[in-house]
């Protein structure tokens, strides 16, 4: 027999390298870091030396820590709900016909091939202290008269990451968010231009509705997307200024791996792991009921 | 028509899709009565959905006018304000509505009092008989509710017109027969103006007061059902009602310019008709009997136009002892008064 006619020596040999990749590069590093998270390993050493939860009860009594955390969850909703109404905005206008409508489209998803190191770097630009053109168009409009320093001071600085992670995440919630209108039964819509619902019923009432298990996986992604990237707040700010923009991934990188001391950065980084997996959860219950509630036999 | 009655007036009526070659409605004079069922009749492609979609204004004309109730409404009327309401062929209910909120929706949609709603949702939900599934989602229910659903949803709107797009297509066989019957009954006992549109001539022969015949963007007869069938005005409106469909022969001596059509049940053996009733013999020499229980289809050809196959639809009580075998001849004969003439070159019918 030939090896190509055997399908479970041929599945296992094309399953390897997929396997091998997510348990090497995904698996160990994760069940490292929760080990290390319990111990005192530095960069120095390589002791593995169990301290229990010592790293967790630093953290937690850590003011730059809780600012971090509050940071993540500022930054993920605050970028997410600008997301959803960007993205349900842009495949509106998307839906429509108009001239230019293909390079349009290529325009609108450039910011999700560009690598956010690059973009990062760019808006540094953008929201820089003397040349930002943010301020500058504003002036010019007269809708500006002192100055604003984007990077400079914590609240606008958090500001002006939200604004960069929404940036990077809109494109692709808009494809989905297109994706999921033009499954929409053109019926369906037309019915309810036909039973008098104007722009606003027939999008919160009839579209957004239909919408929902689409959008939710749209926030699901953007949500881990945005509370595990490091990137953009490792350029943009560094944390700074005086560690007030930090989120969890850059304070554990600068504990981890600048700081030197292993076992606390792990511990950050972990920290996020059981929000992320019951956020992931409730999305994907959001998603499965809302289609249940549409046509399934449980929502009696 | 009087101008205030509830009917709907449409004068030549043109609609071409972007990018099309050809007009999808091609010129359509319709005056559709008040209280009447308007059946527009006609294989797909031939613009009987385009036509209604205008009416609905779904659709932009390309030129014409569509008036409802007297008043012009194909410029810068929206459907919502063209006191129409619509029943798709899919239903198009929304999903994720119960069948309490699909009804609702347009009342909702005209912002009328809570207390008002429920009463209507209720008012129509009995009507129709579906008042125990008004928590359900449309997917828990059968074709037959949900096409029932619709129809409330269209029915408390209280429009003067009611636009019916091949609401029967997607049914059963069965359950079909039923649903025209209940169909015809509600609209006889609400008396609205209705438009329905079909591409089966039994649906259209059963529901509707008259029926426009469409076929390539044009209507080619307005009639009821009894006109359109026994009296077509050109070949293709002949054809395309009935089943087995008119026979179309040459006409012997007419040199080829003239067709007779006479339908299958017509064409009977000569000794059936009385002495008196004037025949015009049709020898026909068989091909082959086709025996479907109630009726049997004899397929054959005619002497003086060998061309042409020719169908005799014998009920099962008529000429049981016709020889069966291929090759023999069988006299038969049309009544005269069965007649139709048809001139070959446009298809029209030729009145003498």
């Amino acid at each position: 027999m030939k090896f190509a006619d055997r399908e479970d020596l041929l599945g296992a040999a094309m399953l390897g390298p997929a396997l091998a990749y997510v348990i090497l590069l995904v698996g160990v590093p994760f069940v490292l870091a929760i080990m290390l998270s319990f111990s005192s390993a530095t960069a120095g050493s390589l002791t593995l030396t169990w301290v229990g939860f010592h790293n967790y009860s630093t953290i937690l009594a850590d003011p730059i820590f809780l600012r971090a955390l509050r940071n993540t969850a500022i930054v993920t909703i605050g970028s997410q709900v600008l997301v959803i109404v960007l993205a349900t905005a842009a495949a509106q206008v998307f839906r429509a016909a108009f001239h230019g409508k293909r390079a349009a489209r290529f325009v609108l998803l450039l910011p999700w091939a560009v690598p956010v190191s690059l973009a990062a770097i760019a808006w540094t630009w953008i929201f820089d202290s003397t040349f930002s053109v943010i301020n500058w168009t504003l002036r010019v409009t007269g809708l500006l008269h002192g100055w604003l320093y984007w990077l400079g001071e914590p609240g606008l600085a958090l500001f002006a990451i939200i604004i960069v992670q929404a940036w990077r995440i809109f494109p692709f919630a808009t494809v989905i968010v297109l994706a999921g209108l033009s499954s929409i039964p053109q019926d369906v819509v037309e019915a309810s231009i036909v039973d008098g619902a104007g722009f606003w019923r027939r999008l919160f009432k009839v579209e957004l509705p239909l919408l929902l298990p689409v959008i939710a996986v749209a926030v699901l992604f953007g949500v881990v997307y945005t509370a595990t990237d490091l990137g953009v707040v490792y350029i943009l700010t560094g944390g700074g200024p005086a560690n007030t923009t930090h989120v969890l991934p850059t304070l554990a990188f600068q504990r981890g791996v600048l700081g030197a001391d292993l076992g606390q950065g792990a511990a950050i980084a972990v920290f996020l792991v059981p929000f992320l997996i019951v956020v992931a959860v409730l999305m994907l219950r959001v998603a499965r009921r809302t289609e249940v509630g549409a046509g399934g036999i449980g929502a009696r | 028509m009087s101008e205030t009655s509830a009917g709907v007036e449409i004068r030549q009526l043109h609609k071409r899709f972007k990018g099309g070659d050809h007009d999808a409605v091609d010129g359509v004079d319709l005056s559709i009565r008040d209280g009447e069922l308007l059946v527009l009749l006609g294989p797909s492609g031939c613009g009987k959905t385009t036509l209604l979609r205008m009416i609905a204004g779904l659709e932009h004309p390309s030129a014409g006018e569509i008036y409802i109730a007297g008043r012009r409404v194909d410029q810068d009327v929206p459907p919502r304000a063209r006191g129409i309401a619509m029943v798709f062929q899919s239903y198009a209910l929304y999903p994720h509505r119960t069948v309490s909120g699909n009804i609702a929706f347009p009342l909702e949609a005209a912002h009328l009092p809570r207390a008002v709603i429920a009463e209507k949702v209720r008012w129509a939900a009995e009507l129709f008989g579906i008042a125990g599934y008004l928590d359900r989602y449309p997917r828990q229910l059968s074709g037959g509710e949900r096409q029932r659903v619709a129809l409330c949803r269209a029915v408390v709107r209280d429009p003067q017109v009611f636009l019916l797009d091949e609401p029967l297509a997607n049914l059963d066989a069965k359950l079909r027969n039923t649903a025209r019957d209940e169909l015809k009954r509600f609209q006889r006992q609400i008396k609205r103006t209705t438009v329905y549109v079909t591409h089966d001539q039994v649906e259209a022969m059963g529901l509707g007061d008259r029926i426009a015949v469409m076929d390539r963007g044009k209507v080619r007869q307005v009639g009821t059902p009894h006109e359109v069938y026994e009296d077509p005005v050109d070949t293709f409106v002949a054809t395309f009602l009935g089943q087995p469909p008119m026979n179309l022969v040459e006409q012997p001596g007419g040199g080829g310019r003239t067709l007779l059509g006479f339908r299958p049940e017509h064409l009977l053996p000569s000794d059936h008709f009385g002495d008196r009733e004037p025949l015009h013999p049709i020898p026909l020499i068989v091909r082959r009997v086709e025996y479907l229980g109630s009726d049997r289809y004899v397929y054959g050809t005619v002497e003086f136009a060998p061309d042409a196959t020719v169908i005799a639809k014998l009920p099962a009580n008529i000429g049981r002892a016709i020889p069966e075998e291929e090759g023999g001849r069988l006299d038969f004969a049309v009544p005269e008064r069965a007649l139709c003439h048809f001139d070959a070159q446009t298809g029209a019918r030729v009145r003498r």
